[in-house]
């Protein structure tokens, strides 16, 4: 599969949305999130490094339990410092976001990185209005008078599309479609002009039409605002409609990492094969799928070695019984030092190309 | 909004009518005879005339009910002891053990019974809601354990035997007695605290579990992550946006327990000697006074029905989502 067609027909290949200036706002290394629980030890993510300039969007991918969510979640330091063990650093800006006091939390979440969730109806209060709800965003990090917030929160529903935005501002988040009230998470999201925005798949509450204005939004918004953009998604038509880059997720580690176009054109990890082979075709003759056997791994008791073994086809090429003592590092694997791939697999590049590729529909 | 409290009250009254037939029926219309009862073993066949006529028990049936209802809308007039009494709208009968009119002693008694069972509520409001709240914010800590552990210990034991206890070994507290608000509000508080202290405490033990339990499922609802990925305190993550939302279903319990005790707080009533709605009605009970049971029965039928209503047009003002019609 060539990434014209994962684009769609009408999508040529773009440039970065902004002019990425290549120093990173955003720096993961090392992250580790764990929560201790009665049955032992979650581990969530497992050592995740990755960094994002401002301009540039990222698409963590990856099924559910994989550590997308989870290692975002800890970008915006919102899990409970009482149930879960984080370590490892995430510099936003130059701050260093693990270890922060409550206090510094709360002026940094909102101001410098904001998150965007799944699902709109269940993430606006169901008891205060939508202007209600992004004055009180804005007033958090402006010490302004409520007539000064409103006037905000207007201009910001005007600016994500919502019509007559003067009146809609007193509406409660049930009286509007599920497309709009994703709009008002974004203006409330968007309304103190952070840096880093977090979007925890943001379309998949939502049908596909709709889906497609908010990518375009999200898209606008960040050519306007100039920021960085995590985008969480498991659905890779999102990916390749979004992303710059693209760091695929397993079992709470990175199992590639790289360019948008190399890393679904040619991608090297068995993994991500495997995502790309379950895709269904929309033309040609009805193929049967290829779903990955088995099933994500408990975080509980990850498997030893590389954690992927147990449902990888190829783990008979690698001699030694590598995979399933070695955890592999995740490195460049061909020429290119810009993609990163987790695998013992001597040669991936060259299985992708005669074994896999023929079998994309 | 006016039309459906409009059809409400007319649903209101339907209700309150079939309950005054069906208590009216089971009271003078059963198989027994009644009149027997109060007149007791030194009775003779005079003064059993004069209890029938007095109860209009030697009326037909129908005339009966149309006359007790009548009563309530235009009032009547009783004859006891050969004397005529008028007794004005809405009459609930006359009471012949104590010699006055149903309406006259539900009206004194109803004052009682709302300054301890209002009282007592924000007691247990402001307690179980705070409470609850702590307990849901440190779920699994030692404030939390000890808060729930003393709450069904103290829901363990029974009410009376609290309230007792309470009468008998609290002696800080002033002397219970009542005195009527707008005479002296200062007698009036100090004569109910105790009855307060231990309705309040009782049920703030109760409360404090609703709340938690509402609070928890609050707390782990997407807009409270939300919230507090905005950069607001997390007091106002807690207070303004969780407890905001837990607050619908401790209203609906609260609606339906405030009913309850303002039918009567029998325990706390006789305990703490205040002559509310809950010490009439064991009276009457105890003396065979079938007016004035009457009266309670009806009194409380309109405190539900009125209360249910109230706790609908609540619900409209808490949850924006609600629309009645």
């Amino acid at each position: 599969m060539s990434d014209q067609t994962l684009r769609g027909p009408d999508t040529v290949v773009r440039t970065p949305r902004a002019a990425a200036t290549g120093e990173a706002y955003l720096e993961v290394s090392d992250l580790r999130v764990q929560f201790p629980t009665a049955d032992g030890t979650v581990d969530a993510v497992q050592g995740l490094s990755y960094s994002l300039p401002l301009g540039r969007t990222l698409a963590i991918v990856g099924e559910s339990g994989s550590g997308k969510s989870v290692s975002s979640m800890a970008v915006l330091g919102l899990h409970d410092p009482r149930g879960t063990r984080i370590t490892g650093s995430i510099k936003v800006g130059g701050k260093q976001v693990v270890g922060m006091s409550a206090d510094e939390l709360r002026r940094y979440r909102g101001a410098d990185a904001a998150m965007i969730f799944q699902d709109p109806q269940s993430s606006l209060h169901p008891y205060f209005t939508i202007g209600d709800q992004i004055m009180e965003s804005y007033r958090a990090h402006h010490k302004v008078s409520k007539r000064v917030a409103k006037a905000q929160a207007i201009d910001m529903l005007g600016r994500v599309g919502i019509p007559n935005p003067q009146r809609r501002i007193s509406s409660y988040p049930h009286e509007f479609s599920g497309g709009m009230r994703q709009r008002a998470m974004i203006a409330m999201a968007l309304v103190n002009d952070p840096k880093l925005l977090i979007a925890d798949e943001p379309t998949t509450a939502l049908d596909v039409t709709v889906q497609a204005q908010i990518l375009d939004l999200i898209g606008d918004l960040q050519r306007d605002f100039g920021s960085a953009v995590v985008f969480i998604t498991h659905d890779l038509g999102v990916v390749a409609e979004v992303a710059d880059d693209v760091l695929v997720m397993y079992a709470g580690n990175a199992v590639e990492h790289g360019p948008v176009g190399k890393v679904l054109g040619a991608p090297l990890h068995p993994y991500t094969w495997g995502l790309l082979e379950s895709l269904p075709a929309l033309s040609g003759e009805p193929a049967p799928l290829h779903p990955i056997p088995g099933s994500p791994p408990s975080l509980l008791d990850v498997p030893s070695g590389c954690p992927f073994h147990p449902r990888c086809e190829f783990r008979d090429r690698v001699g030694g019984e590598r995979c399933t003592t070695v955890h592999p590092d995740l490195v460049p694997r061909t020429a290119d030092t810009g993609r990163l791939s987790r695998c013992h697999l001597v040669d991936p590049d060259r299985v992708y190309q005669i074994e896999i590729l023929p079998r994309l529909p | 909004m006016l039309l459906y409290i409009l059809k409400r009250v007319v649903s209101a009254i339907s209700v309150v009518v079939v309950t005054l037939v069906a208590s009216f029926a089971l009271f003078f219309l059963a198989p027994t005879d009644p009149a027997g009862t109060i007149c007791g073993t030194r009775c003779n066949a005079d003064r059993l005339a004069e209890i029938r006529s007095s109860l209009g028990l030697d009326e037909p049936p129908i005339e009966q009910i149309g006359g007790y209802m009548k009563g309530i809308l235009v009032g009547r007039d009783y004859t006891t002891s050969g004397v005529v009494q008028h007794c004005d709208a809405p009459c609930l009968g006359y009471s012949y053990t104590l010699g006055q009119p149903v309406t006259k002693l539900l009206a004194q008694a109803l004052p009682v019974t709302v300054s301890i069972v209002l009282g007592g509520a924000v007691v247990y409001l402001f307690f179980g809601v705070l409470f609850g709240t702590l307990s849901a914010q440190r779920r699994g800590g030692t404030l939390d354990r000890a808060l729930i552990g003393s709450s069904i210990v103290i829901n363990s034991i029974p009410y009376f035997v609290v309230a007792v206890l309470v009468a008998l070994y609290v002696t800080v507290l002033p002397h219970s007695e009542y005195h009527p608000l707008l005479s002296n509000p200062l007698l009036w508080a100090s004569g109910l605290v105790a009855a307060w202290l231990t309705l309040g405490l009782t049920n703030a033990a109760a409360y404090t579990r609703y709340s938690r339990a509402s609070m928890i499922e609050s707390l782990g609802q997407d807009f409270v992550r939300t919230a507090r990925s905005k950069g607001i305190s997390e007091r106002r993550v807690v207070y303004r946006h969780g407890l905001r939302a837990a607050l619908t279903p401790v209203v609906t319990i609260f609606g339906i327990d405030l009913a309850g005790q303002l039918t009567g707080a029998i325990f706390t009533e006789q305990i703490f000697g205040l002559p509310g709605i809950g010490v009439l009605t064991l009276r009457a009970f105890n003396q065979y006074d079938l007016p004035v049971l009457m009266g309670c029965v009806l009194l409380g039928s309109v405190v539900l029905v009125v209360m249910n209503l109230v706790v609908d047009i609540v619900y409209t003002v808490l949850d924006p989502r609600v629309r009645l019609g």
